[in-house]
């Protein structure tokens, strides 16, 4: 059978590849997600602003009551360097790209032009095979327009596109009025692939401690229709490659991805809860799946289900919606 | 050829530290103050990888006392290595026994000693020659530098000279005056050590060091047939050490220019009266003379740099022909002697060279002494010209003091305090700044850039305060066109800058502005409203003076630039600006240099911040026209204790408080250094911006922010309803919720004065309000428009009775937090995790504890003066304190227990022999008084009160002898309190011997698991992977288990509590330790600044839990008596992690910072950590899950205690 797809140009042995987790930011991982046949990987998150954030208080926690006692005018050695940027990040693009054969892609989560730009052109010289630019906001200022903040976002797209060779993703998150002219932009813009969708972890209340809590949940199966959505819709429209991701958690859901036009799946959360080998059981689910249905690669079934290729299109627009409501009975 | 000198701006610390690092291989260090800079810069540049004059890199060890550092050095002089120690004060005595032995092995080394006065009556952290003095007698050569620069060349010159003579040597310079004093200097070219350390005598001192291959034995034992002979046998060396020390600085000179001499003499060639005396006060000598003579005066000084061995020869000819009158003067005092050491040697030596008729000296010259300086007390060119101006009159005053007035024994001189001898052509200043706010690291800084920048020489000293939280610093900087002599403290200045608005209503800082001088206020009012909010002080000074005026909101500016609170930049901006002292362009650009080297490499928003904040300032600073104002002030200072307090307390305390303790004669003090308690009550610092406030609907009354509080400013109070009749309107109030106390009235109250705002409270607090969730049953609100009304609540909360201490449930904190605290207010970091404990301590048992103190930050926030925070109860009962020295602390508490119970067994015997007289039903009931609870002691008061009484009627010398003991029959809770330093190292000995005495004593350990009070050095309790000053890439072995260790003694009380993680845990421990009939040890976890955690926030408590719940601290209580009685004797409190070791270690700079430098190790580091707590937690689960059956115990006292 042949897996073989193309995702941001690469040529990828099939379309599972594992999307960012914390689980690669442990090389050992990373080779056993290579060996459980993924075929590319995208590194965990550099949070920019989690960098600035440490370096202020690093600062702060170094300048803490120093010059106020004249036994204690420091607390803290000083040292002769400190590590502020995204050097252990760097450094573990390296260890992977030495370890793993398949492709690197790295994944930055930035808050600032110039944190995006440096730090795409390091990740590039780190040897990452592409970048997904993760933009994860929440915009929360009634006084910002809708289009303000797309541009915003295609900024940090274009300013990255100059600075770097390597192919660029974009993760999105689906609230956008039109996401379809949003995906269009971005495809214009210069993005090689757009990853649908961005989860946002949503905060929890602690009923005991009446504290708002991040509350961080493994995606379900439930999650995959909005990308499937999208996906199916936008297959055909765009240059670069479509990316799925949330809620693929068996083979029966890659092919579904697939079918709306999906070049890649990302797996996360069913590798976090089932380990591993999740990975070679999708893979091998798929294969029985394909030859069962006599399929004879991905690319013959890459889109067959798209809003442009499959039997109702408007089962993917609105009306469908209203048509599922009025058949739903209790 | 002399290469092209290099000038940097540095201290007298970092100048000893550049020599000693690059001539040794070898280094035993251990911290103590102000010493311990030099070592942290070789730890440091180790850790760096830096390499010294032979291209290694010096192998660094921390010991655990500075006696184990000397015994390391010895070890590695006797086995052939350039070997070194720092140190000062009490660890040069504690090095005094190796020493001799050094010297008789002739083993060349430099130690490098910041001089610090030596405790007596009290401890100082600041300088004298007590210290060298006390080591004068080892035999080792001593020499004694004056400045900055004289620290540098004298480190190489001490270095060269031991190698050629092989003796040992001590090179010594002023503690703080000059091992802190920031001075451009002329850096050492490793060419010009090359040159002077001689390859040769180094191979020749490795030949005589021990090897098996060349087998010799030294240390011999020896009897009085030889001992004498061996002991003259160096003579020879001794005899010729001056000349080869001459030499070397001949040789130095011809290397450097800088010539100096064994003794050197400065003034006019022909004087008649010349100052002898050694130490950076020669610099404030010489410049008095020079200016003096210029006057017409006649006059010299000879500065003393050899001091061992003393040369009295080469001292008589350093004289000039003509003298007539010496006076030497010695920087300590040496009680009952004939005279300080100093003026003895130099007697001696003129009366042996006059005598030997190999005099230069016309005739024999007068010779007067005085004492000068101690601990650092100011010594300045009026007190020079005093010292002139007394050996000038016809009966001039010997064995004199000066700098201080000496009403009870008028030994001390009289000084014209106009006398100066500023240059016109230095420039002085003078900043008041906020501890940690930065003023002091920005004005360091501005040194440096006109010390490099500009061919101007400079100087900073800096002066701290002795409270750790909300202190004042005030830097002192001087530059001009020449080297700065001036080695004291600044009180003409011309530009005075107040970096907090708070201070100008308590300090007058405006008495040392010149006429027609420059005041920099930073201020929220503007240039027009300033004006009419200046204490009326403030205005007379600045009318009188014709000052410039200028202000500047430098705290919006700092937070409009994302500084926060940190106006250092702001300020120094401002101050170059205003002085002129470079153009304002260059200025500007020096700075933001200097912010790019200091800040780059915490990365750009630092440096973005900072650059911002530069170009920010110039728009907001304003000048205020003075001539165009009038007096309208807001009146007078604040008085710095409030008018209320006892007449010692408000005229002695309060006047050190205000700053010019200075001031205050000998009489004033008392001549054993003894103090009152309860002192820090009349201080009202007005310290915190935001203060916790109680709102009684939302509390639940748990008191967990009573028990938290650092400062006993929350207190609670359970009362009848009655005593609210007076209440202020504004006083809170609500029925008590602890069904015991039903009916009663509760109320938290805050004392908003003395609070320091940590918010440690508010975070600790479960309550969170109905409807606003973000509110809890506290919450930290603007300190200031509340102080008013809240003065009077506290003051009326003051009013309301105690409850009754047998009625309270000591075991439940809700309770037990209404007991009141007799340790408040004190001068500890605001949030600090140690003295919540203290306070416990007090609650529960103050009012018969009697507190042994180990040396450190309990030592200083404990009994710094002015004012102490051990407090009493209406009874005038609270804890007895005293500091004896940092490694006999367990000892000396032993010394209290065996006294006190001596004391009893003697009151008991003497009662006995007495109770015909005072009838013996009553007599028994005491002897078999029951005093293990509250009830008891209660009863047991009385009844000594009532035997007291009928002491009164009999004559005999019996009832006498037991009426003085009769307090004794009371029972009294011995407490020896420490940190880790002192128990995990330096004490560790008599800690150890102390517990296994099975003697009645209780220890804390508050345990911050590191050298807090000396700045956060290792200590063996430092937890693996944490950086730390001496482990500045990690602690690589894990963390000493004392409790373990004290456990298996068997017969030993041991707990484990950290109070934020659980505060009944502790209480429990508390009780139960104090009720053991034996020795009990807590060990306290205790979070702390050094930690690198926001203290600032509130967080502290937090961390504690976060620590107890990844498994990085136990909790576990370890009681004999259940063993008694067939159980396990330990139990394990803690529950089993719930989270990973590093979860908790990542909220905590100390480890943190390992994967920002070395994230390798960090992450090795981790690991090990979480195996070292999985091991810990397996192996004290196994261990109190043991199946034990009942066991015979020793005995948890010894034959030696007493019976009863």
């Amino acid at each position: 059978m042949d897996l073989t797809t193309n995702y941001l140009g690469l040529k990828l042995r099939s379309p599972l590849v594992v999307g960012a987790s914390p689980l690669s930011e442990n090389i050992d991982n990373l080779k056993r997600m290579e060996d459980a046949g993924a075929s590319a990987i995208v590194l965990h998150s550099l949070f920019e602003e989690q960098l600035r954030q440490e370096r202020l208080e690093l600062h702060r926690n170094l300048e803490q009551g120093t010059e106020s006692y004249a036994e204690a005018l420091s607390y803290f050695p000083e040292a002769g360097e400190y590590r502020l940027g995204p050097e252990e990040y760097l450094r573990h693009i390296g260890r992977a790209k030495k370890t793993l054969a398949v492709p690197v892609i790295a994944s930055l989560n930035g808050s600032s032009a110039g944190g995006w730009t440096e730090y795409a052109k390091q990740i590039q010289q780190a040897g990452a095979d592409a970048l997904e630019l993760n933009i994860y906001h929440i915009p929360t200022d009634p006084d910002q327009s809708g289009a303000d903040l797309e541009e915003n976002y295609l900024n940090i797209l274009r300013s990255v596109r100059t600075e770097v060779k390597i192919p660029v993703a974009v993760k999105l998150s689906p609230f956008f009025t039109n996401f379809a002219n949003v995906a269009k932009r971005f495809d214009a813009a210069g993005a090689n692939g757009l990853v649908l969708f961005n989860r946002f972890y949503q905060p929890d209340i602690d009923l005991e401690d009446l504290e708002v809590k991040p509350n961080i949940l493994l995606s379900t199966p439930m999650a995959m229709r909005l990308p499937l959505r999208w996906i199916a819709i936008l297959y055909g429209r765009l240059q670069g490659s479509l990316a799925a991701t949330s809620g693929i958690h068996r083979a029966g859901d890659v092919l579904k991805m697939l079918m709306a036009g999906a070049d890649v799946t990302m797996l996360c959360s069913a590798v976090i809860r089932h380990g591993f080998p999740q990975i070679a059981l999708i893979e091998s689910d798929l294969v029985q799946w394909l030859e069962e249905h006599d399929y004879e690669s991905v690319k013959q079934i890459k889109g067959s289900l798209s809003q442009k290729n499959c039997a109702e299109p408007t089962a993917f627009e609105r009306a469908q919606y209203m048509k599922a409501l009025s058949t739903y009975h209790l | 050829m002399k290469k092209t000198p290099v000038f940097k701006t540095i201290d007298g610390c970092e100048a000893a530290a550049y020599v000693a690092y690059r001539l040794n291989e070898s280094m035993a260090i251990y911290p103590i103050t102000p010493s311990s800079p030099i070592a942290e810069w070789c730890d440091q540049w180790a850790s760096e990888g830096k390499k010294n004059l032979w291209h290694t890199t010096p192998a660094i060890i921390e010991m655990q006392s500075e006696g184990g550092a000397v015994g390391a050095v010895h070890g590695m002089l006797q086995t052939g290595s350039l070997a070194t120690t720092f140190t000062a004060s009490q660890g040069l005595l504690l090095m005094i026994p190796n020493m001799f032995k050094i010297a008789g092995e002739l083993l060349p080394t430099v130690f490098h000693v910041t001089a610090r006065t030596v405790a007596t009556h009290a401890l100082s952290i600041f300088g004298d020659h007590g210290d060298i003095m006390a080591a004068r007698s080892t035999g080792w050569g001593m020499l004694g530098a004056a400045s900055v620069q004289e620290t540098m060349d004298f480190a190489l010159i001490s270095q060269a000279a031991a190698l050629r003579t092989r003796l040992p040597f001590i090179h010594f310079f002023d503690g703080f005056r000059t091992s802190h004093e920031v001075s451009k200097i002329e850096m050492l070219d490793e060419s010009v050590l090359r040159a002077l350390i001689d390859d040769k005598l180094i191979a020749e001192f490795r030949s005589r060091g021990m090897t098996p291959d060349r087998p010799v034995l030294r240390g011999t034992a020896q009897n009085p047939d030889v001992f004498f002979q061996g002991r003259e046998a160096a003579n020879p060396v001794y005899s010729s050490c001056p000349g080869v020390v001459q030499k070397v600085m001949d040789e130095f000179a011809e290397l450097t220019g800088r010539q100096y001499n064994l003794f050197e003499y400065f003034g006019a060639p022909d004087a008649e009266t010349v100052v002898v005396l050694m130490g950076s006060g020669c610099e404030a000598v010489h410049e008095t003379v020079e200016h003096l003579n210029r006057h017409g005066e006649n006059i010299g000084v000879v500065k003393v740099r050899l001091y061992r061995p003393f040369d009295g020869r080469r001292f008589v000819e350093a004289l000039p022909p003509f003298v007539r009158k010496v006076i030497v003067l010695d920087r300590t005092k040496e009680p009952g002697a004939t005279g300080e050491p100093l003026y003895q040697d130099c007697v001696t030596a003129i009366l042996e060279e006059v005598a030997a008729g190999s005099s230069n000296l016309k005739a024999i010259p007068t010779v007067l002494t005085g004492r000068y300086g101690l601990s650092s007390k100011e010594f300045t060119p009026a007190m020079v010209k005093a010292v002139f101006d007394n050996a000038k009159s016809a009966l001039p005053k010997n064995h004199f003091t000066v700098g201080i007035n000496d009403d009870v024994s008028h030994s001390s001189l009289p000084v014209d305090e106009n006398f100066s001898t500023e240059p016109a052509n230095v420039v002085r200043a003078l900043f008041y700044g906020l501890g940690a706010d930065g003023t002091v690291g920005a004005n360091k800084n501005s040194i440096k850039i006109i010390g490099e920048e500009t061919d101007n020489y400079a100087q900073g000293y800096f002066v701290y305060d002795s409270k750790k939280s909300g202190s004042m610093t005030v830097s002192h900087l001087r530059f001009g066109p020449k080297p700065i002599r001036s080695s004291y403290l600044i009180t003409s200045a011309n530009f005075v800058a107040c970096h907090l608005p708070g201070f100008l209503d308590r300090y007058e800082m405006l008495r040392s502005l010149v006429p027609g001088g420059t005041f920099l206020l930073n201020t929220p009012h503007s240039q027009a409203e300033i004006w009419a909010r200046l204490p009326s002080p403030v205005q007379v000074e600045l009318l009188a003076k014709k000052a410039k005026f200028f202000v500047i909101d430098a705290t919006k500016v700092a937070r409009e630039s994302g500084m926060g609170g940190r106006i250092n930049t702001i300020m120094q901006v401002c101050f170059f600006a205003l002085s002129g002292v470079l153009p304002k362009d260059e200025a500007v650009a020096a700075i933001k240099n200097s912010i790019k080297k200091t800040y780059g490499k915490k990365g750009e928003e630092v440096v973005k911040m900072n650059l911002q904040a530069v170009d920010n300032t110039l728009a907001h600073l304003h000048e205020v026209l003075v001539a165009n104002n009038k007096l309208n002030g807001t009146g007078p200072l604040l008085p710095p204790i409030s008018p209320d307090a006892p007449p010692f307390v408000r005229d002695i305390l309060g006047k050190i408080a205000s700053g010019f303790g200075d001031e205050l004669p000998v009489s004033a003090f008392p001549t054993d250094g003894t103090f009152p308690t309860a002192t820090t009550q009349f201080e009202k610092r007005n310290l915190a911006l935001d203060i916790p406030v109680w709102d009684e609907k939302t509390c639940i009354q748990c008191l967990k922010c009573v028990a938290i509080c650092p400062h006993a400013t929350i207190r609670a109070k359970v009362y009848d309803a009655a005593c609210l009749k007076d209440a202020p309107a504004a006083f809170k109030r609500t029925d008590s919720r602890v069904p015991e106390f039903k009916g009663l009235k509760f109320s938290l109250q805050v004392a908003a004065e003395d609070c320091t705002g940590c918010a440690l409270c508010v975070d600790v607090c479960p309550a969170k309000n109905k409807s606003e969730a973000k509110l809890k049953a506290i919450n930290m609100q603007p300190q200031a428009p509340l102080r008013a009304a809240e003065h009077d609540n506290w003051n009326f909360f003051l009013t309301l009775p105690e409850f009754d201490r047998r009625k309270i449930k000591n075991t439940a904190l809700r309770q037990q937090q209404i007991l009141q605290p007799l340790f408040e207010f004190s001068g500890a970091c605001a949030g600090c995790g140690e003295t919540p404990y203290v306070k416990m301590l007090s609650q529960l048992f103050g009012d018969r504890a009697v507190i042994a103190n180990a040396t450190g930050c309990s030592s200083i926030y404990g009994g710094n003066l002015p004012t102490t925070p051990y407090a009493t109860n209406k009874c005038g009962r609270g804890p007895t304190w005293c500091n004896s020295l940092f490694e006999d602390n367990a000892e000396f508490g032993l010394g209290f227990r065996v006294s006190i119970d001596k004391q009893n067994e003697l009151a008991k015997e003497l009662l006995k022999k007495l109770s015909p007289e005072l009838g013996d039903d009553f007599t028994m009931q005491i002897l078999l008084a029951d005093q293990s609870d509250e009830a008891g002691i209660y009863s047991q008061r009385e009844r000594v009160a009532t035997l007291k009484e009928k002491l009164k009627t009999l004559d005999s010398s019996d009832a006498q002898l037991l009426k003085s003991l009769a307090d004794q029959l009371v029972k009294k809770s011995v407490w020896i309190l420490g940190g880790d330093g002192w128990a995990y190292d330096i004490g560790y000995g008599g800690l150890d011997h102390v517990l296994a005495s099975g003697r009645k004593v209780n220890v804390l350990v508050m345990d911050t698991e590191v050298y807090s009070n000396t700045g956060g050095q290792m200590s063996k309790a430092t937890p693996r992977g944490a950086i730390a000053k001496f482990a500045a890439g990690g602690k690589p072995a894990g963390k000493k288990d004392l409790g373990l260790i004290a456990m298996s003694y068997g017969n030993i009380y041991v707990a484990s509590v950290a109070m934020g993680a659980k505060d009944e845990h502790t209480l429990k421990a508390f009780i139960e330790a104090e009720s053991f009939p034996g020795p009990s040890l807590i060990i306290a976890y205790s979070h702390c600044i050094a930690h690198g955690i926001a203290l600032d926030t509130g967080i502290g408590a937090r961390q504690q839990k976060l620590a107890v719940e990844s498994g990085q601290w136990l909790l576990y209580r370890y009681d004999p008596r259940r063993a008694e009685r067939g159980e396990n004797p330990l139990q394990l409190d803690s529950s089993a992690a719930k989270y990973k070791v590093k979860d908790f270690m990542l909220t905590e700079n100390r480890f943190k910072m390992l994967t920002k430098s070395k994230p390798d190790d960090a992450k090795k580091f981790f690991e090990q950590s979480q195996s070292d707590a999985e091991r810990r937690w397996k192996f004290y689960q196994f261990l109190s899950a043991r199946d034990t059956k009942p066991a015979s115990v020793p005995s948890p006292t010894t034959a030696a205690a007493p019976s009863a």
